[in-house]
């Protein structure tokens, strides 16, 4: 799991997939994931990442992140 | 010695000069215009693909506003905001959707040191599609037969009512010819899914159309007005080119619509004359600057510039006289924009 | 260093025609409090789903109605409209403001002598009165207005054995240029009908005819409506006056006055397009008074209007049961109450808020109920802030119809609260339980065992 070459991710959320020329917005714990991803952080690293910086429990927190990731996938911005 | 002309902050919508444009960059255009005033332009936009945005030569400053489906209480706290920063001194609003809501909010806006030149609720009403057949009997005016529908269920009942063909038309925008029930059924609920109800069914006129933007100082009288007619359509039925002419009858339809309804502010008539009978008929009244008022700036009558003069509460004279014979021609054009615009119109709704 | 409150993380494709409200500065406001209580105290003390009603709101309103007609017209009088909102706690609070009861069924009518209204402030609308109804009616002198022929004439028959002159009104209906016409109650005005049976009541000189009611529609958008109705209703009063020397005592406008609520395909927002009681009244009380009746004789104004009245005044609070995905893509929200509690989501697009602090990045999700049925949805398409499982959220304008109308289906019925003019909370409905549920329940001896 591997954020793509040329996805640029500003301070206020927006992505742009150089690749495809599509662009997003995120909120600030997408920003988080994000920066994780550009750091090889793997999912486990995320969740506990997370954990350690929001108030929230695992089994919401693992539920959220992997839906995140499906949709990262869905938009071709990340690859396994 | 030339005097030192004021200096005015207009905020206007309409950025979206697309294939169906809107009038804003052609006021734009007029205002930059103006013999009698400078400009700074803010201008309001809903989406942030609408090119106006990006035109940075036309447009000083841009702010997303709120849809008019959000309510006028949003768009009058998002209006503050605005005005808190570039101290509005006249707002022009350029679509029919959010027309009533800035009439509504007139008043409130003029409180602020917001100045507006519209038509009243009533004014805006009398012409909506559904109420046209009272609007043509109240003022003596020819309309065609059209019948507001509310539910399917009526549909049938009120095209037994007209002759195929018939122009099925939605609320706000967008019209469609029918030449059968099951085509007007298509259409009604294409119409309704987007617009509401009701949808407007109106007698099909054979015959030549004719345009005419006018311009009402909301006290009765008209203070300009330019016929044209079309004279290439697109595929969406929108003028790519149209010419000035010099028809004294559909003038004579602007200056009385004008004077018996004291409409304030823009408007464009539409008209067709009959081929059979040779008469006019008003199709329709659209209660705002039209995409091509640039070419009454064309022809010497810098509507918008007088629009804002009125607002600003100047009596001015009205015009005269215009050049018949001028010709617009649309074209479109690829700007090269670049992506930290469109990334700071989209998440910070300003640029 | 504090860990920061927890949103989930949301992706927003920014392609084509982007309807991002206004980017990213302004947007939603969270709705922590009702009257000064907050909602998440509420929700504790009373449970979730909750309906909540404001005093001070219904109070406030009523005022600014009554005000509105009676300061345009010299003889106004509200009748509480029953149907709308026949929570005992809601009605008394009208009733204290000096609105009568409007009825339109035998249980509404026992309902309003239960809260204490005399006979005659009792206003008996609607097709459905048996003759026990008319019996009792008569007997406490109540306003009976006449939807039918055969009304009329069970109410002759009964007035001639009784001995007595019930009062009556009858309802009448017209075109107003509104479509739908409501053609299916009441005497039709355009083709004479109305006449008819006016007629036929003088004539008879059975029943004491002391009014004429109607009613145009519901929701009613274009004030102008009323306008074109009152002249119609004083036009028959003026002709029953000349023809008959007949005077009547009042004329009942009925209500359908539209609330703040958005209607499902309507391109603008509910609480722009609704016109103000002050409209509704200049329509109403200037073509009474144009009418032409002399200044001693202006009959008194009566007004039926409900929704108007309490939409405003009732919120429904409830709580996020999970969040999913849907295959195409869309979020999805499930929440802990459905169309069975709030049947308007059938018409109306509710204003929904969340209950605590939020963030402004929206997005489109879907609003579902708990019902274990495809048809319960609160909201096709609605942007909110990402909401997590326990969050609130609070529907506004949900004062009418809901609590009459809710369905007890698959789920019980919640707690109802009313907040007084001091801020404090008062149960006014408790929640249904299973032995309430069951209590008219007979199960026959021979099915009262099995094995399994």
């Amino acid at each position: 799991m591997k954020l793509k070459n040329n996805i640029a991710i500003a301070e206020n959320g927006f992505i742009f997939n150089a690749a495809r020329g599509d662009s997003f917005t995120t909120n600030p714990i997408g920003i988080f994931i994000l920066q994780g991803l550009k750091n090889n952080w793997d999912k486990a690293r995320l969740c506990q990442e997370i954990l350690v910086k929001y108030e929230i429990d695992e089994a919401t927190c693992e539920k959220d992140l992997y839906d995140f990731l499906k949709m990262l996938k869905h938009y071709d911005l990340i690859e396994e | 010695m030339t005097r030192s002309k004021p200096k005015y902050t207009i905020a206007l919508t309409g950025l979206n000069a697309i294939d169906n444009p809107g009038s804003g960059i052609a006021v734009i255009r007029g205002l930059r215009e103006a013999q009698a005033f400078d400009v700074k332009i803010v201008g309001l936009c809903y989406e942030n693909l609408e090119p106006g945005i990006y035109m940075r030569d036309l447009v000083d400053k841009v702010y997303q506003i709120p849809y008019p489906s959000m309510g006028c209480e949003t768009l009058l706290s998002r209006i503050e905001y605005i005005h808190h920063r570039a101290q509005i001194d006249v707002i022009i609003p350029n679509f029919d959707a959010e027309l009533y809501s800035f009439i509504r909010l007139a008043p409130r806006l003029r409180q602020m040191g917001i100045q507006s030149l519209l038509p009243t609720v009533k004014q805006f009403d009398a012409r909506l599609k559904g109420n046209l057949n009272q609007f043509g009997a109240q003022y003596g005016i020819s309309v065609p037969k059209s019948l507001a529908v509310f539910n399917i269920a009526e549909l049938e009942g009120s095209l037994a009512e007209l002759d195929y063909p018939i122009m099925i038309k939605g609320k706000f925008y967008e019209a469609f010819v029918a030449y059968s029930l099951e085509q007007a059924r298509a259409y009604y609920y294409k119409l309704t899914a987007k617009w509401g109800t009701p949808i407007i069914l109106q007698q099909y006129i054979k015959g030549q159309e004719y345009n005419i933007t006018a311009l009402g100082d909301g006290k009765g009288r008209l203070l300009g007005a330019v016929p044209m007619r079309k004279t290439y359509i697109t595929e969406t039925g929108k003028a790519w080119a149209g010419i000035s002419i010099d028809d004294p009858q559909l003038l004579e339809m602007a200056q009385s619509i004008v004077e018996k309804t004291a409409w304030g502010g823009g408007l464009e008539l539409e008209l067709i004359k009959e081929d059979e009978t040779n008469r006019t008929y008003l199709i329709e009244i659209n209660p705002r600057f039209p995409a091509w008022i640039y070419l009454a700036v064309g022809c010497g009558q810098n509507h918008p510039e007088a629009l804002v003069r009125t607002a600003m509460g100047e009596e001015l004279e009205s015009f005269s006289d215009y050049t018949v014979g001028k010709m617009f021609i649309r074209y479109s054009y690829d700007m090269i924009c670049d992506l930290a615009d469109f990334q700071k119109i989209a998440i910070e709704g300003e640029l | 260093m504090a860990k920061q409150r927890y949103e989930r993380p949301v992706l927003k494709p920014l392609n084509g025609n982007i309807t991002n409200k206004f980017g990213a500065q302004a947007g939603f406001i969270p709705h922590t409090h009702i009257d000064g209580l907050a909602v998440h105290a509420l929700t504790a003390k009373y449970g979730s789903p909750l309906f909540v009603l404001s005093e001070r709101t219904i109070r406030e309103t009523y005022r600014q109605a009554y005000t509105a007609f009676s300061t345009r017209y010299p003889k106004v009088q509200f009748a509480w409209s029953y149907k709308t909102n026949y929570m005992n706690a809601v009605c008394n609070v009208f009733h204290q403001e000096g609105a009568w009861a409007e009825v339109v069924s035998s249980f509404e009518y026992e309902k309003a002598l239960h809260n204490g209204v005399s006979g005659d402030k009792i206003i008996f609308n609607g097709p459905d009165k048996t003759e026990k109804d008319h019996r009792l009616a008569i007997q406490n002198n109540s306003l009976i207005h006449i939807d039918h022929l055969d009304e009329l004439y069970s109410l002759v028959a009964l007035a001639d054995e009784l001995k007595v002159r019930p009062r009556v009104a009858i309802r009448v209906n017209m075109d107003t240029g509104v479509q739908p016409m409501w053609d299916r109650f009441g005497f039709n005005y355009e083709t004479g009908q109305a006449w008819d049976a006016i007629n036929k009541i003088l004539l008879a000189d059975k029943l004491d005819l002391v009014g004429l009611h109607c009613h145009i529609g519901t929701f009613m958008l274009a004030s102008q409506a009323y306008r074109i109705a009152t002249q119609k209703m004083a036009d028959l009063a003026l002709q029953i006056r000349k023809q008959h020397q007949h005077q009547l005592q009042y004329i009942d406008m009925g209500g359908g006055f539209a609330s703040k609520n958005t209607l499902k395909g309507a391109y603008l927002n509910g609480a722009d397009l609704a016109p103000s009681f002050a409209d509704y009244a200049e329509q109403i009380c200037t073509a009474l008074f144009n009418a032409g009746f002399e200044l001693g004789e202006l009959p008194l104004l009566i007004l039926e209007t409900g929704r108007a009245l309490v939409d405003d005044a009732g919120y429904l609070l409830g709580s996020v049961l999970a969040n999913k995905r849907l295959s195409d893509g869309r979020r999805a929200t499930i929440l802990d109450f459905g169309v069975n509690l709030l049947f308007t989501s059938f018409w109306y697009e509710h204003t929904i808020s969340p209950a605590q602090a939020c963030s402004q990045y929206a997005e489109d999700i879907v609003l579902y109920g708990p019902l274990c049925m495809n048809i319960d949805v609160i909201r096709e398409s609605v942007k909110l802030p990402p909401l997590n499982r326990g969050d609130q959220v609070v529907v506004h304008r949900v004062g009418a119809y809901n609590m009459t109308q809710w369905m007890q289906f698959i789920a019980l019925r919640p707690r109802i609260v009313m907040i007084d003019l001091a801020g404090e909370s008062h149960l006014i409905r408790d929640a249904e339980d299973l032995d309430y549920l069951m209590q008219l329940e007979r199960v026959p001896e021979h099915l009262k065992k099995f094995d399994l």
